[in-house]
């Protein structure tokens, strides 16, 4: 295992990071909070509690997803893209990394990241309301796996793509509606039957449920289904990343 | 015998999109040699060293560098193989230092500040070690490519056309330090298009047009065997044709006939030289002065590719 050159992959993406600090943690914090201040405090204050918690507190976990799921397929996508386009790829490819360890680099840097900015959302929101976390362990759980299959999504993207606008546009034809439909500022519970059954099939409503368990112990479906729903993503991820791996697809010539 | 650090069998390279950019070639390059690869654009040099350092996968044959296997055993290969490519592909907001430091990680390599501080000074990019890269000129980018490359202490150096737009002055100090590489033990394989540049830098030279190798050979014998000398001789009086009792000797005018130009084989027994100034003399065809001069490797080349 060439940790050093996975170290130095990780390194570069997080000093990206800092480099463009603006781009990377403030901007999604100042727009979580723009969010907060119009659905949590503007409306929010004449919407009544759901399931026994205040209409504030019950967007912060939605809130959190939304910016993770973002970042993460952002960042990571940027982060191998990039080099693609610029050309600079040529020396991942000749160093002595395999893919595998090229992915836990960049992954690993782009879920940090994530991390990162969850963690300023999480204490930016804390001003606002009352923030109490049920149980912090699959809190993390829930937001550390969700930043590496996300990660791992936007990665697929990167490597995919043959242009700025595709690398632009999955995220916000695809994550953008997901994560607005997947209950973020509702509980799919007030939605009509119908809609209720189609929301199931959105991925993300698994996530943000569960990650609202976390904090208020409830969910809009079962725990276990949210657990079981996070991992089956990761697998299908780590599947295209191994198929990926094995055609070469579109990093070697 | 000298030992062979790259070995490259039959290979094949067919793009996806169906064009075969190498064709079968073989190739075996020495330890501590400075081998250059000639050929016009689009002749295969990227895409030959392309596939030993891991940018191009093969579509056929077997490259081993120090007995690895390319595929099977890259890790091993990699490692010791060190890349600059032809295009200016730089990390532009980095810093000199970052850059060349994140070279040497990515080989595995633990940090060495030492290192990185003396390839830099060999590259005279030291001064520059805190500005980011695209605030550099195109020659120093060239140099951080170069540091790049050097960060992890390769044993093989790839230069794909090293000098290109490098202007003549940091060209031959750049000679210079590829001759104090090569004195280190490093094997150097480069592309030029700068034929003086193969001429004074390689001991083996390798032909390549059309994906096909066809041609390698040590650059003095090269020169020998198929550098022709030709002989000027200034006359006196203005020839308007060359007397057909010459036509053997393939003569030609020039300087509006007051020269005659004989190109001939220096490595043959009887290169006619004297024959030919003898008959010459036998004509009444005076001469005031001569010359000879032996074909450079520019010819040479221009001459193989036009065979090809
Ligand atoms: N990715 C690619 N897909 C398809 N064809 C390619 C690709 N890369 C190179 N080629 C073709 O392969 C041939 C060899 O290209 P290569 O870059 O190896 O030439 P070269 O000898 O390095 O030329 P130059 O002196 O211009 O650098 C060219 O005809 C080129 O068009
Ligand atoms: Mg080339």
């Amino acid at each position: 295992m060439n940790i050093r050159g996975i170290a130095a992959i990780y390194k570069y993406e997080m000093h990206r990071a800092f480099r463009t600090i603006g781009q990377t943690i403030a901007s999604p914090v100042l727009s979580t909070m723009l969010y907060f201040i119009v659905f949590g405090s503007a409306i929010g204050s004449r919407i009544t509690d759901i399931d026994g918690v205040s209409y504030g507190a019950f967007i912060v976990p939605g809130l959190i997803m939304l910016t993770v799921l973002s970042q993460s397929v952002s960042n990571a996508s940027f982060g191998i893209y990039f080099p693609r386009y610029s050309g600079t790829i040529y020396e991942i490819l000749s160093a002595p990394l395999s893919f595998i360890e090229v992915i836990i680099g960049y992954v690993g840097g782009a879920a940090s990241k994530s991390l990162i900015v969850a963690t300023i959302v999480l204490i930016t929101s804390s001003f606002f309301i009352d923030l109490n976390i049920a149980h912090p362990f699959w809190m993390l759980f829930f937001l550390i796996m969700t930043s590496v299959t996300f990660s791992m999504f936007g990665f697929i993207i990167g490597i995919i793509a043959d242009g700025f606008e595709k690398l632009q546009i999955i995220p916000l034809l695809v994550i953008t509606p997901l994560t607005f439909l997947g209950g973020s500022f509702y509980s799919i519970n007030m939605l009509p039957e119908f809609w209720q059954k189609v929301s199931l099939l959105n991925p993300v409503v698994y996530l943000i449920s569960g990650f609202r368990w976390s904090f208020y112990e409830s969910a809009d479906v079962a725990i276990h289904t949210s657990i079981i729903m996070i991992l089956v993503f990761l697998s299908a991820c780590i599947g295209i990343v191994a198929w990926i791996f094995k055609t070469g697809y579109r990093l070697r010539d | 015998m000298a030992e062979t650090v790259i070995s490259i069998q039959n290979l094949d390279k067919t793009y996806d999109n169906g064009f075969t950019a190498l064709d079968k070639v073989n190739l075996e390059i020495n330890k501590g040699e400075i081998f250059a690869l000639l050929g016009p654009n689009g002749a295969g040099k990227t895409t030959l060293i392309g596939s030993i350092c891991g940018i191009v996968s093969p579509t056929g044959g077997h490259i081993s560098v120090f007995g690895h296997d390319t595929i099977k055993e890259y890790k091993q290969t990699r490692a010791r193989i060190g890349l600059v490519p032809q295009e200016l592909t730089v990390d532009s907001f980095e810093t000199v230092w970052n850059t060349v430091t994140f070279s040497r990680g990515l080989f595995g390599k633990k940090d060495n500040p030492a290192h990185i501080e003396d390839v830099l000074k060999r590259l005279s990019l030291f001064d520059k070690k805190d500005t980011q890269v695209r605030k550099l000129s195109g020659g120093m980018k060239r140099r951080v490519l170069i540091a790049k490359a050097l960060a992890h202490e390769p044993d093989i150096l790839f230069l794909d056309e090293p000098t290109a737009g490098v202007d003549v002055e940091l060209r031959k100090s750049m000679w210079a330090q590829v001759r104090k590489l090569q004195e280190t033990g490093v094997t150097i394989i480069l592309t030029t298009h700068y034929l003086e540049e193969a001429e004074e830098m390689a001991d083996r030279i390798g032909f390549i047009s059309k994906g096909n190798l066809f041609m390698t050979e040590e650059k003095t014998s090269l020169m020998k065997k198929l550098g022709k000398k030709e002989l000027v001789l200034e006359l006196y009086n203005p020839l308007d044709c060359t007397p057909s009792s010459l036509d053997g000797f393939n003569l030609k005018l020039a300087n509006d006939g007051y020269q005659i130009i004989y190109t001939y084989d220096p490595a043959m027994q009887d290169n006619g030289v004297v024959s030919l100034l003898d008959q010459l003399r036998g004509l009444g065809i005076k001469c005031k002065d001569f010359n000879t001069r032996q074909s450079s490797l520019e010819e040479i080349f221009i001459e193989l590719v036009g065979q090809e």
